[in-house]
């Protein structure tokens, strides 16, 4: 009897998956951008002027953004695209807050397992990205 | 169908085995993991135990996971020991200076079990010398719960689990154990190009853990304790090798336990599931 509770609980995780995943005519997907405390959103990209660091977020975006986020960052089935202008006109500051707290509500998960270097370069490869572009500058 | 939806994707894996950190599986992703422990026994056979994960995040708060569990002791007999249903459950919305994550598991498991995936109360040594037939008919329901607390500064992650566990059958009292962990990448930059000897792609740590007796005797009296390096290798080719030899740090204790896991992650499981039970497209 508990056996057969149990099967039926385990079912039910898997049937309710992604009830919280990116929806792509939801126009608030880039609220959480705008609220970023000021204090976080002031602080500067100490890779800044890198040029491993883009390169390095590259890869690292590859490994752990592109399959929410589309290859290109140009948005896939679970995330936005982070070409679009609330992402590219937000601060490194913003980017680094929301790559470290994630939008857990949302269904992205917090990222600061990678240490801060790599998150800071993965707000460099964000930030190198541009609308029309095919892959970073 | 399956394998354009369901991608290997690289995770950045913590190197515990036994210690928990906040961290929960990306939604919708799969790990199937399988892990050993080879166990060394005073008055008895030495033992190799086993087990198969398969962690799957529901939610980005919410991480659900069977075990499977088996073990082999030498001289003995190889036998199916039970399974366990564990799920995780993020507390707290954004990263703080202390995190805290939920952890509730459903046992149901023989006498026989030796995986030692977590030890309380008065576990002890001698408990492991009962031959397989013997040990088998003792069937276990037990609930444990656990408060996970971890935070990740400066490249390290420490992490400290209090247990609590209470065997649903019997009159038995709940019982307390704990476990503690600190790790470190290597490197904390990544390199410009994939690669797997890497100095980022090696975690390395250490981990702590033990019981801490019962209701009644609550305390370290008549408990094992154990202290393990660990290392995790997160490959490029996205699988993630763990290894950690393991010293009893008192006589109740296995002397040695050699540990070590192999693990693949898998995203797109869940929206593979939601379009075959769900007719999504």
């Amino acid at each position: 009897m508990i056996s057969a509770a149990v099967v039926l609980a385990l079912c039910a995780p898997l049937l309710s998956a992604q009830k919280g995943s990116y929806t792509p005519d939801r126009k608030d997907v880039y609220a959480p951008l705008g609220q970023v405390p000021k204090k976080a959103a002031a602080r500067r990209n100490p890779l800044e002027g890198d040029p491993d660091a883009v390169a390095g977020g590259a890869n690292l975006f590859d490994q752990h953004c592109a399959e929410c986020h589309g290859e290109l960052a140009e948005g896939g089935r679970k995330g936005p695209s982070l070409r679009a202008d609330p992402v590219q006109q937000a601060t490194p500051g913003t980017l680094f807050w929301i790559l470290t707290n994630g939008v857990v509500r949302r269904g992205m998960p917090v990222w600061s397992k990678l240490p801060e270097p790599q998150r800071w370069q993965l707000v460099s490869y964000l930030k190198s990205l541009r609308p029309a572009e095919k892959g970073p500058q | 169908m399956a394998a354009t939806l369901i991608a290997p994707a690289q995770a950045q894996e913590s190197p515990y085995i036994v210690a928990y950190d906040h961290y929960l599986e990306e939604p919708g992703s799969l790990e199937v993991e399988y892990f050993s422990t080879f166990g060394t026994q005073r008055n008895g056979n030495d033992f190799h135990a086993f087990w198969g994960e398969f962690e799957y995040g529901a939610t980005a708060w919410w991480t659900t996971e069977i075990y499977l569990d088996g073990q082999t002791t030498f001289n003995d007999s190889t036998i199916f020991t039970g399974f366990r249903w564990e799920n995780r459950f993020r507390l707290l919305q954004r990263e703080h200076f202390i995190n805290p994550v939920l952890y509730i598991e459903y046992e149901q498991i023989s006498g026989a079990d030796k995986i030692l995936k977590e030890v309380e109360g008065h576990d002890v040594e001698s408990d492991y010398a009962v031959p397989n037939a013997i040990a088998r008919r003792e069937h276990d329901h037990e609930l444990e719960s656990k408060l996970l607390l971890s935070k990740t500064f400066h490249g390290w992650n420490v992490a400290e689990n209090t247990i609590a566990t209470k065997n649903l059958t019997g009159g038995n009292p709940w019982e307390f154990g704990y476990a503690v962990g600190a790790s470190r990448p290597l490197a904390l930059k990544a390199s410009a190009h994939r690669c797997s000897f890497c100095r980022q792609n090696f975690i390395a740590g250490v981990e702590m853990y033990g019981g801490l007796g019962d209701r009644y005797t609550f305390g370290l009296h008549d408990t094992s304790q154990y202290l393990a390096p660990v290392v995790a290798w997160n490959l490029p080719s996205d699988w993630t090798l763990r290894l950690s030899p393991g010293f009893g740090l008192n006589h109740n204790s296995h002397q040695f336990l050699l540990r070590w896991g192999v693990s693949r992650e898998f995203s797109g499981f869940g929206d593979l599931v939601a379009r075959v039970f769900g007719g999504r497209k």
